[in-house]
């Protein structure tokens, strides 16, 4: 351990070390990685994240074999169809068309691979056991991706008997033809029924010994050289008859890059049929919903770092997975950051690690802003009793801890009421998605927002039919909520709800009884029906529909709904132990940009160096930077070819400026090799990250690799 | 940002912009201040900066108003308007650039700061910072604060000042920058010459072959954008007294040159050396780390291995390498660390063995160092696939670092899901001593010495007749030094020179002597248009002539 390994060779460039000691540490608990392993409850912590984790992994595979239950469903229904439809004369008719159906999955393709895995394992335990998935990295030629369908298909297959598999292997080394697949297939469809109980179990209902379909699918068809396309499917397309193929497109893009890649000779051959994957939107919208508006979902993230996360999502990838990596990177960041994080946990075990609080932890807690901020709305004798009664403290703390929890199980609710309430409203003045509105209520009181007094005012002239369902939503909304206060809030829902439906006959009830009070009047004189009439005009202005009364006295409720629930997380005290919030950290870890700071370490030494003397002005840079940044500097006031003898000479100039006076003296031509060398070294690594080039465009020069620069 | 003015469209004139223009850019620097205090903020002492790091907070908070905002942040800076300024910096337009540009600017900068250390016992001192502070006030920000750094190229500011100053001093665009520059210097400050003065004049000295006077920033940018003629002098190398430095003397130079700012480099690496503990536990939960940033990070990753890794297998692998392949890094861990005897078809079916093996052991950790996942011989997308796919493993760690400006852009998606990185900053301000001992494209200085010992050295185990056909090539191809279309002699001359001299007597025999000169990389054979080969020594023609008198000394 003492000695530094060797690992510079002109010969080699790879080095292995084993562990020395056999008996290794496995594994060492990666708990004792955490920051302050000194601190008790690392392993907690820990602990708590791994569990957490899990959750979050299981959830988010859930959400995905929930939303795309509906394609892969249509899709083994549309593989089953051209199953059945192998009767003889149906197939006849398309002997050499293809049955394809081509599934569009959005343009992230790394998010595309869960999506085939359970298809694959759909289509094998629903419809056959010949499923064949291709990438284009492995088929660069026709040749490879025959070769790979066979291999998969007959690896596979005929797991029957030893010997014979052997035999198929070495026949695919040395000829991989389709026709050697025709023959194979024969054999182990006449085989099948007898050989495997359970496949036979599927095909029970099924009398004849029906063919099986051979699927497969290319798993990123633009990828594909549309050559080895072609060629492939037109070889197909002779084996129809021996060989029932199916073909799932994986499409990233749109329909038309079937007709891009495919010439129309060749996608004549196929019978496609598009199928429609959930967009990866509402894909991000049901993972929130399900892990980031949930109340059983203790961790929790800032406004500011949803939008980081939200951001990356939607300017860059559109990639669930990354986003979830993001949440999973966060939780990491929370748990190994903050020690209090041991208490964000479900509510009975959290409770439980608050009574038994280390003193230190006390102490942080003490520190904490927003228990800080409670602190200073007691009363003295209490203020006094927190700051000095550790046992005080951890009493408060279960207290807060409690109400935390009940603020959140509130929250969500009320979040999603007012969510279904304004997204109603044309333009959506609260965002069109519910995170959005949860970033803006989480961060700031909303009521205070101009925002929401226009969505108040839009939802005060909401006609009655609509409110109506609105609260109707709203009432379903709160049903599923458990607390004793949203289910107050629901019956005063279902209240409003009663009143506005009976309503509809006050209201056609007083227009009747309008009409029989012009009635009665009628026999009054000209002056009279004027004091009349006037008296009516004056009643009706002043006296608003009832339907309207009740409508503000609704809006009024919502409102105080809002004030009451929606307060931004922050306030709450012990906020801080469930919510992650260094967004800032989250972008450097996952959304950077190195040039940037190669580019600002070469411009700006100061930024990272902090002596005096690299101060600068804009613009310029002191002959006192280090060497790389002088010649970087006087490399940018170059065009497109750089002249190394007058670079050196400028680069002499400037360090002997900084050096000695005696300038004059020097001859012309003849410097300093020190300053030789280290230009020359300056050069070279400036090479190396590639700023500029060597050229043969012109003796001694070499060419820049970047424009503009500062 | 609505505005319920009006509509109104006029003409406007050139100049006119140009003067909006400027104005703008001063109105930005103005405003670029009260931002420009919240670096500062953190660019002085730890200290202060933890204490305002509150205030800083609730800054940072209003500015992420909007999402594309949040999105680029830079990680030097946390405020947002710098960093948007340094990404247009880092991706801007071409700006004409002149042949001596380089050696005004150099002279500039030696009359420019950093002298408040060096230069105050000269009586020049005075001088050169007045001259400072004249140059100083044509430009916009005078009063600024020492510490405010601007992201305009200095060159692009100067202009766009120019015209609204009525200045006709600016040396950028005059024709003669000699005697332009000598006025400069008479009207702005009647002084005695200053040393630097003096090697600046000499500089200019490079032919200026534009001479078209262009005040238009709109002439000027087609003119950048149409130009491609390089507008370089022509000297070179060769004038030096001594323009070649061998490798030893380079090394033994460097060597003896002692490191600035040593002090705070150091700092800078402790602080970073504080994240092995993290990194070890991000692995450790599936991520992999990268490290980005100027200065070797070699020996940064060293002491990672030697401080957390000795007890665990890893494999440190330099990307630097010349020679290094996927095949290489791939067999060093099936031999090495599976022990696993045998060869492998192909690169897939080696990283499939890997897999299943560390698929079928969760417990056995093997950790990747990769020093310069970027480098030459690491780029191609194979090589990167076959990377992730071993990274993606749950039980491989993979720790690299990367240092070319364009790295990332080996990596798509698919990759990028694969390798899982996350991204770490790691400025060390380290030489890549190291990482560049290997190139030698760029050194002339360097490759001349290490191919004459090459040629040498086969030379001398060659018979005499062999060596007199090399020698009779090589003399041929420094008597035609001169004639650009010199593509080479071709076999049918070569024989015949051959013959003459009595060298050979066959073209078989001169034909198994090319095969074996081929063979040792001394020659190269081109088919020229009419089908005709042509034979090249591929070395330099200086080296060559060195070589020659070497022999001849012999």
């Amino acid at each position: 351990m003492s000695e530094t390994p060797v690992t510079s060779s002109v010969s080699k460039g790879c080095f292995v070390f084993k562990s020395t000691s056999k008996k290794r540490k496995r594994h060492v608990g990666v708990g004792g990685y955490l920051v302050d392993g000194s601190d008790d409850n690392g392993s907690d912590r820990f602990r708590i994240c791994q569990k957490l984790w899990e959750t979050v992994q299981m959830n988010t595979e859930v959400i995905q074999d929930q939303l795309n239950k509906h394609v892969l469903d249509s899709l083994v229904e549309f593989i089953k169809k051209h199953d059945l439809g192998n009767s003889p004369d149906v197939w006849r008719q398309r002997s050499s068309e293809i049955p394809t159906a081509a599934l569009m999955l959005g343009v992230n393709v790394p998010d595309h691979a869960m999506t085939f895995r359970s298809l694959c394992n759909l289509l094998q335990d629903s419809v056959t056991p010949f499923v064949v998935s291709v990438h284009a990295k492995e088929c660069a030629a026709v040749k490879l991706l025959i070769h790979k369908l066979l291999e998969q298909l007959m690896g596979k297959g005929v797991s029957v008997d030893e010997e014979q598999e052997d035999e198929t292997a070495l026949l695919q080394r040395t000829q991989c033809t389709i026709s050697a697949l025709c023959q194979w297939y024969k054999t182990v469809t006449k085989k099948c029924p007898q050989v495997s109980p359970q496949r036979k179990a599927n095909l029970k209902n099924n009398d004849l010994p029906r063919s099986l379909p051979v699927v497969v699918i290319f798993k990123d068809f633009e990828a594909f050289n549309s050559q080895v396309l072609q060629d492939f499917i037109l070889i197909c397309s002779r084996y129809t008859q021996e060989l029932p193929f199916i073909f799932i497109f994986g499409i990233a893009t749109s329909p038309s890059a079937i007709q891009h890649r495919l010439p129309h000779s060749v996608s004549s051959l196929l019978c496609i049929e598009v199928f429609q994957s959930l967009s990866c939107t509402q894909h991000l919208a049901s993972v929130f919903d399900k892990l980031i508006l949930n109340s059983q979902f203790p961790f929790k993230l800032s406004s500011r770092v949803i939008q980081v996360l939200v951001g990356i999502f939607l300017y860059h990838d559109f990639s669930v997975q990354n986003f979830v990596k993001g949440l999973q990177f966060s939780m990491l960041e929370h748990f190994n950051g903050q020690p209090l994080s041991v208490l964000c946990c479900q509510k009975k075990e959290a409770l439980l690690f608050a009574k038994t609080l280390s003193q230190k932890n006390v102490e942080r807690i003490r520190h904490l802003p927003s228990f800080m901020r409670y602190v200073e709305t007691q009363e003295p004798q209490e203020q006094v009793q927190l700051l000095t009664s550790d046992e005080h403290v951890k009493d408060t703390c279960q207290k807060l801890l409690k109400n935390l929890h009940k603020y959140h199980k509130n929250y969500y609710p009320i979040l999603q009421c007012l969510h279904s309430l304004t997204s109603l409203l044309p333009k959506f003045p609260l965002g069109k998605h519910i995170r959005e509105l949860h970033v803006s209520c989480i961060e700031k009181n909303l009521w205070e927002t101009e925002e929401y007094d226009s969505a108040m005012q839009l939802l005060r002239i909401l006609a009655k039919d609509e409110l109506v369902a609105a609260l109707e939503k709203c009432a379903e909304i709160l049903k599923s909520a458990k607390t004793k206060r949203m289910q107050n809030v629901l019956q005063q829902v279902e209240d409003f709800i009663g009143r506005l439906e009976a309503l509809e006959g006050v209201t056609s009830e007083e227009s009747t009884g309008d009409g029989v009070i012009l009635e009665k009047n009628r026999r009054t004189d000209l002056f009279q029906l004027q004091k009349t009439l006037l008296e009516k005009e004056s009643r009706r202005t002043k006296r608003v529909n009832p339907y309207e009364v009740l409508r503000s006295q609704v809006i009024e409720f919502i409102d105080s709904l809002v004030r009451e629930y929606l307060t931004p997380a922050e306030l709450q005290p012990l906020s801080e132990v469930c919510y992650y919030s260094s967004s800032a950290v989250l972008r450097q870890r996952l959304n950077v940009s190195p040039r940037t700071s190669i580019q600002t370490a070469l411009s700006h030494p100061f930024h990272y160096l902090q002596n005096e003397s690299l101060k600068t002005n804009a613009g310029t840079i002191s002959s006192a930077a280090p060497d790389l940044c002088i010649v970087y500097k006087l490399h940018l006031e170059c065009g497109r070819l750089i002249n190394l003898y007058d670079w050196l000479e400028a680069f002499v100039t400037v360090m002997s400026a900084a050096e000695d006076q005696d300038a004059d003296s020097e001859e012309k031509g003849k410097f300093d090799s020190l300053k030789h060398a280290r230009f020359i070294q300056a050069v070279s690594e400036l090479e190396f990250l590639g700023f500029v080039k060597s050229t043969k465009q012109k003796t001694d020069h070499v060419a820049r690799l970047t424009w503009g620069g500062c | 940002m609505t505005q319920k003015q009006p509509l109104e469209v006029r003409f406007v004139a050139d100049e006119d912009v140009l003067d909006h223009i400027v104005e703008k850019q001063q109105d930005v620097k103005a405003a670029d201040g009260s931002v420009q205090t919240l670096v500062t903020l953190k660019t002085p002492q730890k200290s202060r900066r933890s204490a305002d790091e509150e205030e800083d907070e609730e800054e940072e908070l209003f500015d992420e108003q909007n999402y594309v905002e949040v999105l680029y942040a830079g990680s030097q800076d946390e405020s947002e308007n710098a960093v948007v300024a340094a990404g247009s910096s880092v991706f801007s337009f071409q700006t004409i650039k002149r042949g001596n540009k380089m050696a005004q600017m150099a002279s500039e900068l030696a009359r420019t700061p950093g002298k408040n250390v060096s230069f105050c016992t000269s009586d020049t001192n005075g001088e050169s910072t007045s001259k400072k502070s004249a140059n100083q006030s044509k430009t916009p920000q005078k009063g600024k604060k020492v510490q405010f750094i601007s992201t305009t190229p200095h060159r692009l500011r100067k202009r766009l000042t120019a015209p609204s100053l009525r200045s006709d001093s600016d040396s950028d665009l005059s024709p003669s920058n000699s005697e332009d520059d000598d006025d400069e210097e008479e009207h702005e400050a009647q002084k005695p010459k200053t040393p630097s003065k003096h090697t600046a004049a000499a500089l200019y000295k490079t032919p200026s072959k534009k001479s078209k006077k262009a005040e238009d920033l709109v002439e000027e940018y087609f003119e950048a954008h149409s130009s491609s003629k390089v507008l370089t002098s022509d000297r070179t190398l060769q004038k030096l007294h001594t323009p070649q430095l061998d490798r030893e003397t380079l090394l033994r130079l460097l060597s003896e040159n002692t490191p600035r700012y040593a002090e705070e480099i150091q700092q800078l690496n402790a602080k970073h050396e504080k994240n092995f503990q993290q990194w070890m536990m991000q692995m450790h939960m599936g991520f992999n780390i990268v490290i980005y940033g100027l200065g070797s990070k070699k020996l940064l990753l060293e002491k990672f291995c030697s401080s957390l890794l000795s007890d665990c297998d890893h494999v440190v692998v330099n990307g630097f390498f010349p020679s290094i392949t996927l095949k290489a890094i791939l067999n060093s861990i099936t031999a090495d660390v599976f022990q696993h005897e045998g060869s492998f078809r192909n690169p897939g079916d080696q990283v499939d063995f890997i897999v299943t093996a560390l698929r079928e052991d969760p417990s056995n950790h093997v950790f990747l160092i990769v020093n310069n996942i970027d480098g030459p011989m690491l780029r191609g997308d194979r090589t990167q696939h076959a990377l992730g796919q071993l990274a993606a493993l749950p039980n491989m760690h993979l720790l690299a670092s990367i240092d070319h400006i364009n790295a990332p852009l080996i990596w798509d998606q698919a990759k990028m899901s694969m390798f899982n990185w996350l991204w770490y900053e790691t400025t060390t301000y380290l030489p890549y001593a190291e990482e560049t001992s290997y190139e030698n494209s760029l050194l002339v200085h360097q490759t001349g010495a290490l191919a004459l010992s090459s040629l040498t050295h086969v030379l001398r185990s060659l018979t005499p007749n062999a060596r007199g056909i090399f020698r009779l090539l090589a003399e041929f191809q420094l008597e035609n030094k001169d004639n650009p279309a010199y593509t080479g002699l071709s076999f049918q001359d070569f024989y015949q020179r051959c013959r003459e001299s009595f060298l050979v007597n066959s073209d078989i025999t001169l034909r198994t002597q090319l095969t074996e000169f081929r063979d040792h990389k001394l020659i190269r054979t081109k088919k020229g248009a009419d089908g005709v080969e042509y034979l090249l020594i591929p070395v330099d023609n200086g080296t060559l002539t060195d070589f020659l008198e070497k022999n001849d000394v012999e």
